[in-house]
């Protein structure tokens, strides 16, 4: 570039110094996350005696041992199916919850819109705990309790903020002329959603979704308290956290932590625009 | 046919009157501009006719049927839109033909719809491209074509030419024009920009403050203005007024000069001329000239005449310098008169 050659030596100085500092601060940052991980991810793909010994190696042996014993534990497959099953519920139903509050909140004016979209969002500020014992409650007496089904709702409730948010950020990208155009060339309001705004915003759909079950995946507090037989990953480690073995720890926090992972990096574009960041 | 009749048509938003009682007859094949700065309702009333806002009050008839009460998709209707809405997850065959699958047409038939408008438009080699790969222009292609394939009775355009560079919207204007009057179909088209309201219009409607003030072809809109707002709307500059005392026997004193005006009792009106409309003459309007703008073919001076501001387009071979003292005389059939109260023209 041209103008650094017409740079005073101390200016030079300072800029070198504070790019220094920048990569100072990423590498930290990078490594505050990324450290832990690794720990996780060489226990885990160690054999169960090297978990356990001492001192630790800092490359993975690549031995299955610990996976395989995670996977024949009593109660473990049930519980990774149950968190399946309950995260895609919660997928599904927050989708259809939420998206069509998304687009109404982007296509038509009404009282109390502003209000709507900051009520929404302190659903999230209300303390789950305090909920937790009036819900086992009203669980029991419905019959919800233990119920994949039952959990699901608690978890549809909080991932609907983020599905509502997000779904309106995706429909407000979509000029409103799109539809009318669709509408003057032989479409209903359905079908011009079906032919024209649902195939466009259908990545970003399915980011809100994929989102949704990392959201239900993740929560542990709710499922702790509402299931018994029927628990979920999340609940079930922390049940079994006490007195399970080391590797059997590593092994479960590695299954729980790597799809929320890939999940989030892939949808991580859609979670920028909820706040109304620019991609890159 | 499709004659289109706006019959009592009114529009609020809330407590604001966007469209005070609108009557139009738009003749079958017409080409029928709304011209109007922004906010005086020509997108409004365009937008009540396709169906995508509804009127507070009146009727809308279309080919003698009466379409207000139907969805826009049953008007018989295409409408071309100001940031074209060319579909981005379809090819440009796609959204040519999206109308016409929409309407369960046969796939043969779609195809040759499509190809003979794309090749009417000149994007028969863009087909297979999407939206995202299109210049302002080329989509602006699209966007007509996509209309026309549906062969309606009515195109309505919103603006369509004013996202283009100055150079491509003269093109397309000719094109447009060239294009739909081969298509037989009553077009509507909304802008701001006269010169293009002045090229493709058969007939324009000069819109101000949700009002219809003049529905008359392009030279009668410019010649005979029947409102001062008209007068000074059209134009670049427009129309220049002078205000004129009554000295008796239809004789009135304008500046330092007395023309033959309208015999009428008032005591004082509007004198208007335009600005091409003067010539340097020995008798005239005395006007002190205060700034030079040479344009080329034309000088445009900007002078003083009687403590009013006049402008004047004179040819460029004059030399006159700002400060000098010019006699205008204003050619006498090309005056026009207002009543300063009513604002409309005087005959």
């Amino acid at each position: 570039m041209s103008d650094t050659a017409v740079l005073l030596p101390d200016q030079g100085q300072t800029r070198k110094t504070g790019r220094w500092l920048y990569a100072a601060s990423v590498t930290l940052l990078c490594a505050w996350v990324i450290v832990p991980l690794y720990f996780l991810l060489i226990n885990t793909l160690s054999a169960p005696e090297t978990v356990n010994s001492f001192p630790k190696s800092f490359v993975p042996e690549f031995d299955l041992g610990s996976l395989t014993f995670f996977a024949g534990f009593q109660g473990m497959l049930t519980a990774l199916k149950n968190s399946i099953v309950v995260a895609f519920l919660t997928m599904v139903m927050s989708i259809l919850i939420g998206a069509p509050a998304g687009y109404a909140l982007s296509r038509f004016e009404f009282r109390g819109k502003e209000a709507f979209r900051l009520l929404i969002l302190l659903t999230r500020a209300f303390p789950l705990p305090l909920l937790a014992l009036p819900l086992a409650v009203m669980f029991i007496r419905t019959g919800l309790d233990d119920t994949a089904f039952g959990l699901a709702l608690v978890h549809t409730t909080l991932a609907i903020p983020f599905a509502v948010l997000i779904t309106f950020s995706l429909f407000s990208g979509i000029p409103v002329e799109l539809e009318e155009a669709a509408w003057t060339l032989g479409c209903t309001r359905l079908t011009a959603f079906t032919k024209v705004v649902l195939p466009l915003i259908l990545p970003g759909i399915t980011a809100s979704a994929i989102f949704a079950f990392v959201i239900s995946w993740n929560e542990v507090f709710a499922a702790a308290v509402l299931t018994i037989e029927n628990r979920t990953l999340t609940a079930f480690l922390l049940q079994t956290l006490g007195e399970a073995p080391l590797h059997l720890k590593f092994a479960g926090g590695f299954i729980l932590v790597v799809p929320a992972l890939i999940f989030i990096f892939a949808v991580r574009k859609y979670l920028f625009a909820m706040w109304g960041i620019a991609n890159r | 046919m499709a004659e289109i009749q706006i019959r009592n048509v009114a529009k609020c938003f809330g407590s604001y009157q966007a469209l005070h009682d609108i009557n139009l007859t738009i003749a079958d094949q017409e080409f029928m501009v709304l011209l109007g700065a922004s906010g005086c309702g020509k997108s409004t009333l365009l937008r009540i006719i396709a169906g995508l806002e509804t009127q507070t009050t009146g009727e809308v008839w279309i080919g003698g049927r009466r379409i207000d009460h139907l969805p826009p998709k049953d008007r018989g209707i295409a409408m071309v839109f100001q940031n074209y809405a060319v579909f981005p997850h379809l090819t440009v065959f796609e959204n040519i033909g999206f109308g016409l699958r929409m309407q369960k047409m046969r796939n043969d038939e779609v195809t040759r719809r499509v190809t003979r408008t794309a090749e009417l438009m000149h994007i028969e080699q863009l087909l297979t491209r999407y939206s995202g790969e299109l210049s302002g222009g080329q989509r602006q292609r699209v966007a007509v074509a996509r209309a026309l394939a549906m062969e309606p009775d009515v195109i309505l355009m919103d603006e369509p030419l004013s996202n283009l560079d100055a150079l491509l919207r003269l093109e397309m204007r000719a094109e447009l024009k060239g294009v739909l009057a081969e298509s037989n179909t009553t077009a509507i088209y909304v802008t701001h920009d006269q010169v293009e309201a002045m090229s493709l219009a058969d007939r324009i409607s000069v819109m101000h403050q949700g009002r219809i003030v003049q529905a008359a072809s392009p030279v009668e809109v410019y010649r005979d203005p029947a409102e001062r707002f008209v007068a000074g709307f059209i134009g670049n500059p427009p129309m220049n007024f002078l205000p004129a005392r009554n000295t008796g026997a239809g004789r009135w004193a304008v500046a330092n000069q007395v023309f033959d005006g309208p015999d009428v009792p008032a005591t004082a009106l509007e004198f208007a001329i335009r600005p091409e409309d003067v010539r340097p003459a020995d008798e005239g309007l005395e006007a002190r000239v205060r700034l030079v703008e040479p344009l080329g073919a034309h000088l445009l001076l900007t002078c003083d005449v009687g403590g009013a501001m006049f402008r004047a387009i004179l040819d460029s071979d004059m030399t006159v310098r700002a400060g000098d003292e010019l006699k205008l005389a204003a050619m006498p059939d090309r005056i026009r008169w207002f009543d300063p109260d009513t604002s409309l023209s005087i005959a």
